[in-house]
């Protein structure tokens, strides 16, 4: 009893926070694992009932998903001489391609980082202004700005399609940028307003008075500063950007598909073909994973953000 | 180094006026205080000679040169903030060498400079810490090499030691106080505490409400107050006022409370109408004999001395005594004033009436 606290949970307590935390992450990250061991099934494993937890792991999804293949015509069939090539083989099928996946990953890369960081540079120097300078109007612009936000952003789909349309931007990547960074722009002008106000003034005055000029202290003062707050908003960003389906499936459909629309048209390749498609959102899910675990001290902050004072 | 001038300088933000049209002059190599209140635009006049403020109208001259609307990094100048706004993303030696980096010299150069700031002010072995870690005090010791580093015209500094605790600022106080006669730069520094401005300062400008109430000497301004405000402002516990009415003569030594005649210094200006006694309560005598008579309220024992509250016809006062005389609670002893420290003041603006006192101050203030 001598380390316990007044104002600290109980040893019981925090037992049952442990248990709490561990049941809820248990029932969250389920479907991910489900998703991921999927991809190691066979096509057969992936549908059999009573599901099946333990299962000879194959690469089938994962070659399913790259390539496009047909069906072996007796006397054309040549003898397989990679693994790859051997399993399609091995299923009385022949590769005929690369699929245009490996292309839709990369479209929802140049898209989703292209737009963040669109979103973090303009968001940043707007929020800068805001946050520093006497801009007329100021509460009713960060008003107007909050209230882009205020319906869901396909509520407005129809007339973005159709000026998209006579703007030549559908199924662009540049229509892309440009839209996902209209749409998370506003988050980021107020979250990064909110880590820039909170950053003393005093920095970049010293900096103008130690001879530096307004955008050098900015970039060597305020900058490194507000890294925290730039990088979660960046993950902010780029998680709305990297997931978004409605927009892409409607404005995009050849050079500039992202993943999202694209995953579940492999079900209709040859079947219901499970494992490749588990294999697709695994992959899908990799870099978004890796981007908020690396960051995700910053990610945290951004959500307790306001709430607790220095 | 070099002499600082303030010619009529005025900042409005919109309808609010911080400062209005103050003029003063900083003599070269003077420990300058900016003395008053919070929000009394002290702070505003101090970041309008450092350029961070651009003024609304008026002119700042430093050393010969009108630089009210020159960009801060411009003037040569040096600010310590009192939160120190130390970049948090540096270390020591990096904080120091920051305005240097800015002038391009080289690194050899930057690196002596550093070092000679560090044992200037006695901090060599903290040059590679990161600010982070360290204390009040060595963070401002940070701050003031910063500011010295570059051998500015003058230092500016804004409450410098308010972000202390009590007793570090005493010794921090002493070694600024120290660091400038050695240096012997002009330093302009903005203070709320009038006990720190009348230790430190050579000259102090007492500020209320954006208007400059006095200007002077922190002995002419503790001693020969030009008005209420400053009288109040200044001394701890601060200038007694008993309130009266009545005329006087210009010439005159003494007048007339509550039927007694009290001591003042010779008047050079007559006055009719409501008026002030203003003394201060180290000037305040007991004597059985006298005729003004005031009843004890209470006694706050200081050591040496004590700090005895009466009840006069004319309203409370404070008088410092000392402690080995008796003041019992209740008794009615008899007053006498230190006539020629007092100073009569106008009650409606606040003014002090000229006399032979302070006739030499107030023309200048």
């Amino acid at each position: 009893m001598s380390t316990a606290s007044v104002t600290g949970p109980s040893a019981r307590l925090k037992w049952i926070a442990g248990v709490l935390v561990v049941v809820y992450a248990l029932i969250t990250l389920m479907p991910l694992l489900w998703i991921m061991a999927t991809g190691f099934k066979t096509s057969s494993d992936a549908i059999a009932y009573p599901p099946k937890v333990l299962f000879e792991p194959s690469l089938e999804g994962y070659v399913n998903l790259f390539t496009t293949q047909t069906r072996q015509v007796a006397g054309q069939v040549s003898t397989p001489e990679t693994w790859y090539e051997r399993i399609v083989h091995d299923k009385g099928m022949v590769i005929t391609g690369p699929s245009r996946y490996g292309e839709r990953f990369m479209n929802s890369v140049i898209i989703g980082f292209g737009s963040t960081f669109l979103s973090v540079f303009l968001g940043t120097l707007a929020a800068y202004a805001f946050s520093r300078y006497r801009v007329p109007l100021k509460d009713d612009l960060m008003f107007f700005i909050l209230s882009t936000r205020m319906m869901p952003p396909i509520a407005v789909a129809i007339p973005i399609f159709l000026m998209f349309r006579s703007l030549g931007l559908s199924d662009t990547h540049a229509g892309m940028i440009l839209l996902y960074t209209a749409v998370n722009l506003s988050l980021a002008v107020w979250l990064l307003k909110g880590f820039i106000d909170e950053i003393p003034r005093e920095y970049e005055e010293a900096a103008l008075i130690d001879g530096y000029t307004r955008f050098q202290a900015f970039r060597k003062v305020v900058l490194p500063q507000a890294a925290t707050g730039i990088a979660s908003t960046a993950i902010f960003c780029l998680i709305f950007a990297w997931n978004e389906y409605a927009f892409a499936v409607l404005l995009t459909s050849g050079t500039a598909q992202t993943a999202p629309p694209f995953i579940p048209t492999i079900i209709g390749v040859g079947g219901r073909d499970w494992p490749a498609v588990a294999a697709g959102a695994t992959i899908f899910l990799m870099p978004v994973m890796v981007f908020t675990i690396l960051l995700r001290k910053h990610l945290l902050r951004g959500i307790t953000f306001g709430a607790v004072r220095k | 180094m070099a002499e600082i001038v303030i010619r009529n300088l005025r900042k409005e933000y919109g309808s609010f006026t911080a400062v209005q049209s103050s003029s003063f002059r900083i003599e070269d190599g003077e420990f300058f205080m900016l003395l008053g209140p919070s929000g009394c635009g002290k702070t505003t006049t101090l970041r309008m000679i450092a350029g961070l403020e651009i003024p609304t109208s008026g002119e700042v001259w430093i050393d010969g040169e009108e630089v009210g609307r020159k960009p801060a990094s411009q003037r040569d100048i040096a600010f310590v903030f009192q939160m120190f706004a130390l970049y948090p993303h540096m270390n020591v030696r990096r904080n120091i060498a920051y305005p240097l980096v800015s002038e391009g010299l080289p690194r050899a150069e930057v690196s002596r400079r550093v070092t000679e700031v560090a044992r200037i002010l006695g901090i060599e072995d903290m040059l590679e810490r990161p600010v982070g870690g360290l204390s009040g005090g060595d963070r401002q010791r940070v701050a003031l090499g910063r500011a010295i580093v570059r051998n500015p015209k003058c230092f500016l500094m804004d409450e410098p030691l308010g972000a202390l605790d009590a007793e570090f600022r005493e010794h921090m106080a002493e070694e600024l106080r120290a660091l400038h006669d050695r240096m012997g730069a002009t330093t302009v520094y903005v203070t709320h505490d009038q006990l720190e401005a009348m230790q430190m300062g050579d000259k102090i400008v007492v500020m209320n409400h954006g208007v400059v109430e006095q200007f002077g000497t922190p002995q002419d301004i503790y001693d020969k107050p030009a008005t209420m405000f400053v009288a109040d402002f200044i001394g701890a516990p601060p200038m007694n006022f008993l309130r009266f009415h009545g005329a006087v003569e210009a010439g005159a030594t003494d007048v007339s409370l509550h039927h007694q005649a009290l001591p003042v210094p010779a008047l050079c200006e007559p006055f009719d109408g409501d008026m002030v006694y203003g003394v201060r309560p180290e000037h305040v005598h007991i004597s059985d004999g006298a005729g003004y008579r005031a009843e004890v309220l209470a006694s706050e024992y200081l050591g040496t001395t004590q700090i005895v509250t009466l009840a006069t016809p004319n309203g409370e006062i404070k008088a410092r005594i000392p402690s080995d005389q008796p003041a019992r609670m209740g008794e009615t002893v008899g007053l006498t004033f230190n006539g020629a420290t007092v100073t009569l003041f106008d009650r409606q603006s606040g003014r002090a009436l000229r006399s032979d006192l302070n006739e030499g101050v107030l023309s200048h203030g």
